[in-house]
């Protein structure tokens, strides 16, 4: 059977809102974090608009002594580490004392490339001959691992500290990994999330690849369409979503605060076969994932309320909604209410997952759903499987128990959680 | 350069990379780094490399290996900027 395992922490720092109040206020009222980046047009890309948190150097001045400031370029751990320290101090944990570790708990934060900046400036430096003047933290600003072991550090982790990497799956891979360790007695308490870093360096190989909106330039608020039947591509975003994860014995032990439960979930993968590719997903390995998430948590799909979609405004919306409709045997106006965050905030790529995640919870626990942004427009494919009722425009107060999330990523990856009020 | 001011400009380097429970005031003339002042020994390179900014000087593998203690540092900028 195994621990029962809740959320009792949440830390965010996303291009709509940097904090939990702020975060939850921008994605109530559908406040959009897409601008346009100067710095983009400059660059000559075709996309000029993205997501990235914006963070105040006294922001930054909590979170990082004077000396991990000097240097810092790696804005995926400065994402990850303000957004975790948040989400461990939101589970009202202690920091570990001077000398001992806090065996019980631990951290899977995930990335997908970190510390790109840094890397670039060291690349510059070697390729002059000049590999004396990197300085000591080049490797730990640019090894993946970088912000779990920045986060471990700071909180004094005793238990597994790692990183996942599975692209655009990474978040909900986390907590499913986190899941797992808790509900099989290995730990206590996880810290789960993933980052993105921001800038030209991550986003670059996107537009290159011709996938990114080039038409609205002058008003990136319209860039990102989940659902829409004018959407053009994903908006590159950036930042990090993070979630304490705890047994339900050790949450009611010390009187916390439950935001909601971790049913289960699964992780699988297409292999690339069957209509999957790099960048393409194979249909049925993400109707078996989200059937074998369902069976897992003991819920039958006639139970989920609320799906929170991959959904990234690219061609591809309208097959995954074919997907859930397939695996959920429910269409029309029988479909749940679904939503797509990435209107708000754009793909956050590595952290997509958990920022999602961290609204995922927020809205379980204020029985809210979020609006969609930006697709008045449904795309016709998507009218035809499900009513356009089950995708609100605005958010609104609604009770309901059983909310499914799924993430998708380059590789054929998938991961899909489920949850529950408690 | 007095060595007054090179010794203030040299604290005003190592000042950054105290811990937190050493105070700049705890520098002295034969503290060692590692040992008397708790500096993590990573951040020795970085001490380095400010110096060499700071003196306008270029520092050598075996210069970075004697620099132990404060008195060392003082002694390679005084050769370097003879």
């Amino acid at each position: 059977m195994g621990s029962r395992v809740v959320v009792t922490g949440l830390g965010v720092c996303a291009p709509n809102g940097v904090g939990l109040n702020s975060f939850y206020e921008s994605m109530q009222m559908g406040v959009s974090g897409i601008r346009h980046f100067p710095e983009l047009e400059e660059l000559n890309f075709g996309c000029q608009v993205a997501g990235a948190p914006q963070i105040s150097q006294e922001q930054l001045h909590s979170y990082f002594t004077s000396l991990e400031q000097r240097g810092l370029k790696a804005t995926g751990i400065i994402y990850g580490v303000m957004a975790g320290l948040d989400a461990w101090k939101d589970a009202a944990l202690p920091l570990a004392a001077e000398n001992t570790p806090d065996w019980d708990s631990g951290i899977v934060f995930g990335s997908g490339t970190l510390g790109v900046a840094k890397f670039n400036e060291a690349m510059n430096l070697v390729d002059v001959g000049n590999v004396r003047r990197l300085g000591s933290t080049t490797v730990i600003q640019t090894m993946a691992s970088g912000v779990s072991a920045y986060l471990g550090g700071k909180i004094g982790c005793g238990n597994q500290v790692t990183t996942n990497s599975s692209a655009c799956t990474t978040g909900t891979e986390a907590l499913l990994m986190g899941y797992d360790r808790i509900k099989n007695g290995q730990a206590e308490r996880m810290l789960v999330g993933s980052c993105s870093d921001s800038g030209p360096y991550v986003w670059g190989g996107f537009d290159a690849m011709r996938i990114l909106p080039r038409n609205f330039n002058d008003r990136p608020e319209s860039a990102s369409r989940p659902m829409s039947a004018s959407a053009q591509g994903f908006v590159p975003g950036s930042g990090a979503g993070a979630l304490v994860l705890e047994s339900l014995d050790s949450a009611k032990a010390r009187g916390a605060n439950i935001y909601a439960e971790v049913l289960g979930g699964n992780i699988n993968s297409g292999g690339q076969r069957g209509g999957g590719t790099m960048t393409a997903p194979n249909s049925e390995s993400v109707q078996r994932c989200i059937l074998s998430a369902l069976e897992n948590s003991k819920v039958q799909a006639s139970e989920v309320d609320v799906v929170n979609g991959h959904l990234t405004a690219t061609s591809k919306d309208a097959l995954e909604i074919e997907n859930w409709s397939r695996a959920l045997k429910r269409k029309g106006g029988n479909f749940p209410l679904i939503n797509s965050f990435k209107g708000h905030f754009g793909h956050c790529l590595s952290a997509a997952g958990s920022i999602e995640l961290v609204a995922c919870v927020l809205q379980l626990k204020e029985q809210m759903v979020f609006g969609n942004l930006n697709c008045e427009d449904l795309h016709p494919e998507i009218d035809k499987i499900i009513s356009s009722d089950c995708v609100p425009h605005k958010s609104m107060k609604t009770d309901f128990q059983v909310l499914a999330k799924a993430s998708f990523g380059f590789g054929d990856v998938n991961a899909c959680a489920i949850f529950r009020t408690y | 350069m007095d060595e007054h001011t090179k010794y203030d400009k040299l604290k005003n380097i190592i000042k950054t990379y105290l811990p937190e429970d050493v105070s700049v005031n705890d520098i002295e003339m034969n503290s060692h780094f590692i040992n008397g002042l708790n500096i993590n020994s990573a951040n020795l390179v970085d001490i380095v490399l400010d110096v060499e900014d700071e003196f306008d000087i270029m520092l050598e593998n075996e210069d970075m290996d004697k620099m132990q203690t404060v008195e060392d540092a003082i002694q390679i900028i005084n050769t370097k900027l003879a």
